[in-house]
């Protein structure tokens, strides 16, 4: 089933195209990783998409009422701010204000699960802005699970995590694809991109340059084009592993 | 209910209680509520229901303005040194009724001042409105209301500056100050009406507030719509605000004080610290109305000035903590 449908997507800021005729569908149980050189228009894209800036052309969210799209959608920006020292476990219930009240119940469960699919269970009375980069980062990955939406939109999620906690927020997100929830998640770190996205999306030049699985998508020809690097690309028993090497002169 | 207001409601009920046997009249606690409740045609019914009375509910109501728009304006702002002044209201609401007081208007007739204030106040909206924009951004709306404050202290100013005769420049001053001293029961109900719908404003406010913990960009994402948000906040905050200064003129501090000091009560949640807010905001305007009777029964000690000599120096020490907790 679709979740989202991005047809001919433009976006001007400033009177400047950042990038036009943008075409995708994620269906669910689809991890994709929208990676692309800094300034590609990643969270740009990601933001026209909810519909939180003006746009040309369709997206499917963009459509919803703001309520809505909010029980379908959630949306993690790259900012991460804390702005009051509430609880871990308050600030992950904030993912259920789209859900209205009266829920009780399955805001419990909801909190509940997010907070122990990120082992944050042994922080969850803690006060979020006294805790470190990294568990805050964590806190508000869990936020947006705790909105059990079908769809999760998370601009670099794992910025800032130890190499540990970025394994296991990706493997977190690549359950969820499992359990056929959808994900757009923009990545920097091509490595965990190539070991856990189902599919790569490659923005660049002002428009999408590849879309496929990361085999065919991180190819010496497109790296080289969008990033200006040279990698090594194996396949081990382990799974595939990805390695940028050298800065193309 | 939150567990704080618990404790805050029943001390509410104290102080208003205390403050309704607080006059020079030398009535006791029995006597006064006795007057108050089963009426009659003495002198005492008169204190209670004409000078008393009104007292007391407008320091309820006004401090629970200043409580609320305080912790809605620092919660919108994520920022806990905003206040409700922040926006510039309370500044023209303050020139509005200097200007009335200036030119006599004042002395027309009971509620000319008042009036003039929230004419004041009203102008200072439209001027907010036309400012920052209906999409204007938070910080076009803060710079907005600088703007505002500056000029309306400016004319104030300027009005004593250029006035021809120093009673005049007394009296001025002196309202300036803010005080609940002989206000009437017209007081209250010329500033109960702009004051509900404030409140009103400010209380449907929470849930947008909740989100804004995380920042403008995932509220949105989590379908608040900022706009409305803004003008809910703006809006409440200045018909809260506007009438609070119309009718007892400029009380700093508690709208900044009051929601420092009660958010570790509500778990730092900028939604549940509005109602608690309020409640406290009401309790310390009490509590300061009756200790300016207390210190100086005979001198007219003012409002503003008691609430700005202990509001100062908390603020200063707010920063100071700020200051070691950022080393």
């Amino acid at each position: 089933m679709s979740l989202l449908l991005i047809r001919d997507l433009s976006v001007e800021l400033a009177e400047r195209p950042v990038f036009s005729g943008v075409s995708f569908e994620l269906r669910e149980g689809e991890l994709v990783g929208l990676i692309g050189p800094n300034g590609a228009g990643k969270t740009t894209l990601m933001r026209a998409a909810m519909g939180l800036l003006p746009f040309s052309g369709e997206s499917s969210l963009a459509e919803l009422s703001p309520q809505y799209r909010a029980r379908h959608a959630a949306w993690l920006p790259q900012q991460r701010e804390i702005a009051w020292p509430v609880s871990v476990e308050d600030l992950v219930a904030l993912g259920r204000l789209p859900h209205g009240t009266g829920g009780a119940e399955a805001d419990r469960l909801a909190v509940d699960s997010a907070l122990d699919r990120l082992q944050l269970d042994p922080l969850r009375h803690r006060d979020a802005t006294q805790l470190s980069g990294g568990e805050q980062a964590r806190a508000l990955i869990a936020r947006a699970l705790a909105q059990e939406s079908r769809l999760l939109l998370a601009d670099e999620p794992i910025a800032g995590l130890d190499p540990a906690h970025q394994i296991a927020v990706m493997e977190v997100f690549a359950d969820l694809a499992k359990e056929g929830h959808g994900l757009l998640v923009s990545l920097h770190d091509l490595g965990l991109a190539a070991r856990h996205c189902t599919r790569l999306i490659l923005v660049a030049e002002g428009g999408i340059l590849a879309d496929g699985p990361p085999a065919k998508v991180l190819v010496p020809e497109l790296l080289a084009r969008a990033f200006q690097i040279t990698a090594i690309h194996e396949d081990t028993p382990d799974g595939p592993v990805f390695q940028p090497l050298r800065v193309l002169k | 209910m939150t567990p704080v207001l618990r404790i805050l409601i029943p001390l509410v009920i104290l102080l208003a209680l205390v403050s309704l046997a607080l006059g020079p009249a030398g009535l006791g606690l029995g006597e006064s509520l006795r007057a108050l409740v089963l009426g009659g045609d003495g002198p005492a019914v008169l204190v209670m229901r004409e000078i008393r009375l009104p007292r007391v509910l407008l320091a309820l109501m006004i401090g629970a303005s200043l409580g609320l728009s305080g912790a809605a304006m620092q919660g919108f702002l994520r920022n806990p040194l905003a206040e409700p002044g922040i926006i510039g209201v309370s500044g023209a609401a303050a020139f509005g009724a200097v200007l009335a007081l200036q030119t006599g208007f004042a002395a027309l007739f009971a509620l000319a001042l008042p009036l003039a204030a929230l004419a004041g106040a009203l102008v200072a909206v439209l001027l907010l409105v036309a400012l920052a924009g209906p999409r204007g951004g938070s910080l076009t709306l803060i710079l907005a209301g600088i703007a505002i404050s500056a000029m309306a202290g400016a004319l104030t100013s300027l009005v004593l500056n250029l006035s021809p005769n120093p009673y005049a420049a007394g009296e001025i001053v002196f309202w300036m100050m803010g005080s609940l001293a002989d206000r009437s029961v017209t007081h209250v109900m010329l500033a109960l009406p702009f004051t509900l719908l404030g409140w009103l404003l400010l209380l449907r406010s929470a849930r947008g507030l909740e989100a804004l913990t995380l920042g403008e960009d995932a509220a949105e994402g989590l379908g608040i719509d900022l706009t409305r948000l803004r003008w809910q906040v703006v809006l409440g905050t200045a018909a809260a605000i506007g009438a609070a200064t119309a009718v007892a003129g400029v009380i700093g501090f508690v709208g900044l004080v009051v929601p420092h000091l009660l958010r570790a009560r509500v778990a730092g949640r900028p939604g549940r610290l509005l109602a608690v807010s309020a409640v406290g905001g009401a309790a310390m305007l009490l509590a300061a109305d009756i200790a300016v009777r207390l210190i100086a029964p005979d001198r007219d000690l003012k409002l503003g000035v008691l609430t700005a000599l202990i509001g100062a120096p908390f603020f200063l020490r707010l920063l100071w903590q700020m200051r070691r907790a950022r080393a």
